[in-house]
């Protein structure tokens, strides 16, 4: 009896063996589509930036022959320095232009043909003819900026075959750069102003050096507060704190302060520092206080783990040969713990690199054109300028705001990728 | 003179402190018989010399430059003619704007009338002399604590016990910021929210069905009463917070699993740095995606199936913050997982059952309200994200639970009414404090409880 009920539970299970173990296999399918999940949304996000960003790397020049009559620039002989500056430079780009298109008439054609070459051209040749006032009275053939419209035709972005209603570079505009090309006068070269200039209303002429300097005083400010006040404020709950209730208290306070919202961190910076402090709006200074508060709880935290990681032994001997408590602490475990301690310092710059919310707050959205000289300076940073230009509607500024996305994040792998490195060498100790 | 200027010299006359401090304490130590009578290092009398310089005159710094600017404020204004003091508050800032951007060589003088001119004069010298006294004040102060401490100079000063105790309360005052920084963040918002609350009642901001912040700024002028009924707020939060936590929750949690009970040591080690890359990307990053990759693709995606989609639609923005948090999701999943003793794993294992039907009938159920904790950090940080909702999602308060229509956040109307102009007497801008507040103590409450649920889990298995 014992065996057929025996035999009838093996059957049983056996029968549902094959069930239970596609049921397994599924389990891990699942698992395995869930990272592959992840992986593919990285995949996406990453490859769609680098598309769309790439193309901002390179600008597009068109060679024009420029006649550089002195009657031409509405100057004399032997011009001065000021009767260059304010020569007309405008109207030999335009009629170098019409040279190059004799056949061009129409009031809004002509104009048209003129929005080819970027407004800097005549800076340029203003900056040419300063340097080298022989120029005046020759020809010349010099390489021009493109309009942004232009340099995204040459760049192959533009759909002629869609109605021309519906894009910004006209078929008339289509057909001179198809001649000029022809010719050999289009060129492809380095964008060296997206790294040279500051924002611009143009967007073959933007660029993110006001940015990156703002983001970089930003940081200074924030490294310079943070960095202090969170190792010391680890020190003091690791080794020093007593066990009561003020303890207890930062303790509560440090733990939700890493949860709170970037943006709340704004709304304080608004009301305290700009509003009852009155200092500057839209200053490094301001926005590096606001963000050294913001990253403190992650200092403090990772710096505590990295001191607790220090042997006690190393405590036990400096207090040992009589070393007083600080002394311990300053001369024997923190620079034990001094790697773990900048990792995560770094990582908490990362953090502070690449947050936009509180900044909007205290007013670092304007239109930054200067590059900042200083903490009190009105500037933008990185991801700020990364929010405005994303919100400007041309095509032109959604390939320069990937472009500056990637350079933020270039920015970020090189200090995670330092945090990484110093993580490991620790590690070997 | 420039604060770092002051800065600078401070530096230098710690030095200075710091190295007639040693002197002294070693000519003094000679006089009595040889550096054994010092009780201390000659280092620590020159430490204690220099802290005395610097800390007393630090926090005469520190509080003038904080306070400078509304002395400043106060006092150009008191010269200001009395027909222009009597203007209404918000257009008397601007007036002070002009004058203070004028003095600081930041505009013309051809938007400025003669008073203005006149104050920027007064503006530019009461400024200098401010800097001067401010210079003289720190020196003064630092010198005299300097003298002062080396003064007390003798051989049995404990003056290494003098300079740590101090150091111990600087130690102290550091860590004491993070209560400071709280209650900084309580008081403000507080404040203005009150002062919000006088003019709209409470009653109306959080049963209010409408939400539509277009105050008349002057009197006469034709606008919109404005009402402030924060009810499309919380549900367009909650919605978009939904739409994330049903990608984040599902992708993350099966990540976890997956990497901690089936995958080798050596796909772990490569696969979760990897993802956790999600976590480092910035989150205007995430919202440039969403606003131009995601929000057309989706849109595109419905109308090829007959549905109408927003181009802000709730989806676009709640399935990328959902790939933000999921290697956060992830990553607590997997601390919570492994939480699990391997003793419940083995017994289940052991009485013949599958890896799956031991995943999910003996450890999920134990590791239940630690997920069920870190779940709620996650929602705490869908509702505070604010930079993808700004560029994702809609600006117009509608009151719907339909993922393909547009819905703003709270975060998104902070921004809103904050960016531009602020006019602190307008309910307008004092709303946006009103929602920071509330933004604050949701935020708050989700993560008191989540920690404390995953600290009593924890104590359950250790």
């Amino acid at each position: 009896m014992s065996d057929s009920r025996q035999s009838s539970t093996t059957l049983a299970i056996q029968a549902s063996l094959k069930k239970r173990y596609a049921r397994e296999r599924r389990f891990q399918w699942y698992g395995r589509l869930a990272v592959l999940t992840g992986f593919i949304f990285l995949f996406i996000l990453l490859a769609d930036i680098i598309v769309k960003g790439s193309p901002a790397f390179t600008q597009h020049y068109i060679e024009l022959d420029i006649d550089f009559s002195a009657e031409m620039l509405g100057v004399g002989e032997n011009p001065s320095a000021e009767e260059i500056a304010s020569a007309d430079f405008l109207a030999v780009v335009k009629d170098s232009l019409r040279e190059q298109f004799p056949d061009v008439t129409g009031r809004s054609e002509k104009k048209a043909l003129y929005r080819l070459i970027s407004i800097r051209a005549e800076y340029t040749l203003r900056d040419m003819v300063l340097a080298d006032p022989g120029l005046i009275g020759t020809h010349k053939n010099v390489w021009l900026l493109a309009h942004a419209e232009a340099g995204s035709y040459l760049k192959g972005q533009v759909d002629v075959t869609a109605p021309e209603a519906e894009r910004r570079v006209k078929d008339a505009q289509v057909a001179w750069l198809d001649t000029l090309r022809a010719e050999g006068r289009t060129e492809s070269r380095f964008n060296s102003t997206f790294f040279l200039s500051g924002d611009s209303r143009e967007p073959e002429l933007a660029g993110i050096k006001a940015a990156l300097y703002g983001s970089f005083f930003t940081l200074m400010v924030t490294f310079c507060l943070a960095f202090p006040i969170g190792v010391m404020a680890a020190i003091y709950l690791e080794e020093f704190a007593p066990r009561n209730r003020l303890t207890d208290l930062i303790e509560i306070n440090i733990n939700n302060l890493a949860a709170v919202p970037s943006i709340v961190f704004g709304l304080l910076g608004l009301a305290v520092f700009i509003n009852f402090f009155e200092l500057p709006r839209s200053a490094p200074l301001v926005g590096g206080i606001v963000l050294s508060l913001m990253t403190l709880p992650t200092i403090i935290i990772t710096s505590r783990a990295a001191i607790q990681a220090v042997s006690p032994s190393i405590h036990e001997a400096a207090m040992g040969v009589g070393a007083s408590k600080l002394q311990t602490v300053f001369h024997h475990v923190l620079p034990v713990a001094m790697p773990g301690i900048l990792t995560g310092s770094i990582i908490g710059m990362a953090q502070a690199l690449g947050e936009t919310a509180p900044l909007l707050m205290i007013g670092m959205v304007a239109f930054i054109m200067d590059v900042p000289g200083g903490v009190t300076d009105p500037s933008t940073v990185l991801p700020v300028q990364i929010y405005l230009w994303a919100d400007s509607p041309e095509r032109g500024f959604t390939e320069k705001t990937s472009a500056a996305i990637m350079v933020l994040m270039g920015f970020l792998i090189l200090m995670n990728a330092l945090a990484v490195y110093l993580r490991k060498r620790f590690e070997l100790k | 003179m420039q604060t770092t200027t002051v800065f600078l010299i401070l530096t230098a006359l710690c030095v200075v402190s710091f190295i007639t401090g040693r002197k002294r304490s070693q000519i003094v130590a000679m006089q009595q018989g040889g550096l054994s009578t010092l009780h201390s290092l000659p280092n620590h009398y020159g430490y204690m010399a220099a802290v005395w310089a610097a800390l007393p005159a630090l926090l005469v710094l520190i509080l003038w430059t904080g306070f400078e600017g509304s002395v400043l404020h106060k006092l150009v204004v008191a010269q200001l003619p009395p027909a222009v003091q009597a203007l209404p508050a918000e257009e008397l800032g601007l007036y002070y704007n002009q004058v203070q951007g004028f003095a600081r060589g930041a505009i013309d003088s051809v938007q400025l009338d003669e008073a203005q001119v006149k104050a920027a004069a007064f503006y530019r010298e009461t400024a200098s002399t401010f800097s001067q006294v401010k210079a003289a004040l720190v020196f003064i102060v630092a010198v005299l604590g300097a003298l002062l401490a080396l003064r007390r100079i003798t051989p049995v000063l404990r003056a290494r016990n003098h300079v740590e105790k101090i150091f111990e309360w600087v130690l102290f005052g550091c860590s004491f910021l993070a209560v400071l920084t709280t209650l900084g963040i309580v008081l403000s918002v507080l404040f203005e929210a009150i002062r919000f609350f006088n003019v709209i009642p409470l009653t109306d901001f959080l049963f209010g069905l409408q939400w539509s912040p277009q105050m008349a700024i002057r009197a006469n002028q034709v606008a919109a009463s404005g009402s402030f009924g924060f009810v499309p707020l919380l549900v367009g939060t909650l919605l978009i917070s939904a739409v994330a936590l049903l990608i984040a929750v599902p992708v993350g949690l099966m990540s976890a699993i997956y990497l901690s009970e089936y995958a080798s040591r050596r796909f772990r080690a490569v696969t979760k740095p990897v993802l956790e890359i999600l976590a480092g990307v910035p989150t205007v990053v995430y919202g440039f995606f969403a606003a131009l990759t995601v929000a057309p693709f989706i849109r595109g995606l419905g109308e090829s199936m007959g549905l109408d989609v927003a181009s802000e639609s709730a989806m676009a923005a709640g399935l990328v913050m959902g790939i933000m948090i999921i290697p956060f999701v992830m990553s607590l999943s997997d601390d919570i997982i492994n939480a699990v003793p391997v003793s419940l794993r083995e017994a289940s294992l052991g009485m013949g059952a599958t890896m799956n039907e031991t995943i999910r009938r003996v450890v999920l159920p134990a590791a239940l309200p630690g997920i069920v904790g870190g779940v709620l950090l996650a929602a705490s940080r869908a509702i505070g994200e604010t930079m993808i909702v700004v560029m994702a999602a809609g600006l117009s308060a509608k009151l719907t639970i339909n993922p393909l229509e547009a819905v703003t956040t709270i975060t998104v109307q902070i921004v809103t009414l904050l960016v531009g102009d602020q006019e602190f007497d307008n309910p307008k801008t004092l709303a946006a404090f009103a929602l920071g507040l509330v933004l604050f103590f949701v935020t708050l409450l989700l993560n008191v409880v989540a920690l404390y649920v995953v600290r009593k889990y924890r104590e359950q298995y250790e």
